[in-house]
């Protein structure tokens, strides 16, 4: 996926958990030019909602940070969504990503990572302590066959 | 986000509405925990068939409330996943500290 991107967009917001639900809303909203069924809107949506709640509450555990989001659109129905945070970042991202380690306390599942992995088709973690983490995911929406194809 | 709280014959259930996340968790939290610390119910229902979205931070909900049933001997049902959501609930294999139903199901059975 080196192509150039045909539509892309930048958000940041700070990172309130009220923002979560706007977060995935907005990529939603843009994703929809591709034309993703409701499932895959569902998937991406989840994901995106994962990795903006560990921004908020780990990567910025005890403060508020700043949350940067990119999203790029490619020809054949490609997306990608790179999500940042400045927060503390993580010691060992292989450790952190097993299904159900969790730093969060009773509360966290633990899933976060295993989420993003089964909801889209690549995900890229790098993170640097106390410089903070950026999540990549990548999903291809499947091809749908326009009335013409369908014949 | 709603919840309707009910309790009829030792059991307390309730019923979510909209959307489940990080956010909005922790309201529902802190109303399902204080009606069943008052009430100590020995089933509790969570009914999902109103909740069209929700990420693994419902996972840590119905764990949450998995540990403080039990420490009354309560018994955790989870009701009417849709099946995205029942997509996030098997990552946890959840099956083997609650009950996972549909209503129809259900409904068959206490017919039984
Ligand atoms: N953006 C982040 N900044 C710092 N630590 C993170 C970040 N994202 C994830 N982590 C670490 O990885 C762990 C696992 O994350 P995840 O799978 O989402 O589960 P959960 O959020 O339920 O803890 C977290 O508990 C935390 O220690
Ligand atoms: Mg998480």
């Amino acid at each position: 996926m080196n192509k150039k991107a045909i539509n892309e967009m930048e958000i940041s917001f700070p990172s309130y958990s009220s923002n979560e639900a706007f977060a995935r809303a907005a990529i939603a909203s843009f994703a929809a030019q591709l034309d993703p069924t409701l499932e895959e809107i569902c998937d991406l949506k989840t994901a995106v909602s994962e990795a903006v709640t560990n921004c908020i509450i780990h990567g910025y555990k005890d403060s508020i940070g700043i949350i940067y989001i990119v999203v790029k659109l490619y020809e054949n129905r490609q997306i990608s969504v790179k999500i940042r945070d400045k927060g503390c970042g993580i010691a060992d991202v292989q450790q952190a990503m097993e299904p159900l380690f969790t730093t969060g306390g009773e509360e966290r599942a633990g899933l976060g990572f295993a989420v993003m992995q089964s909801f889209t088709d690549k995900l890229t973690v790098t993170s640097k302590v106390g410089k903070g983490t950026t999540v990549t995911m990548r999903k291809y929406f499947s091809r749908r066959l326009t009335s013409n194809e369908q014949g | 986000m709603a919840i309707q709280l009910s309790l009829r014959s030792g059991t307390l259930t309730a019923a979510l509405e909209g959307e489940i996340d990080h956010h909005t968790a922790r309201e529902l939290r802190e109303e399902i925990d204080s009606a069943a610390s008052r009430t100590k119910p020995k089933k509790l229902v969570l009914d999902f068939s109103k909740i069209h979205f929700m990420d693994s931070s419902g996972v840590g909900l119905i764990l949450g409330r998995y540990r403080l049933i039990s420490q009354w001997g309560g018994k955790l049902y989870v009701a009417n996943l849709s099946p995205n959501l029942e997509r996030i609930v098997s990552l946890a294999g959840l099956k083997e500290i609650c009950t996972i139903y549909r209503r129809d199901e259900n409904e068959q059975e206490s017919n039984q």
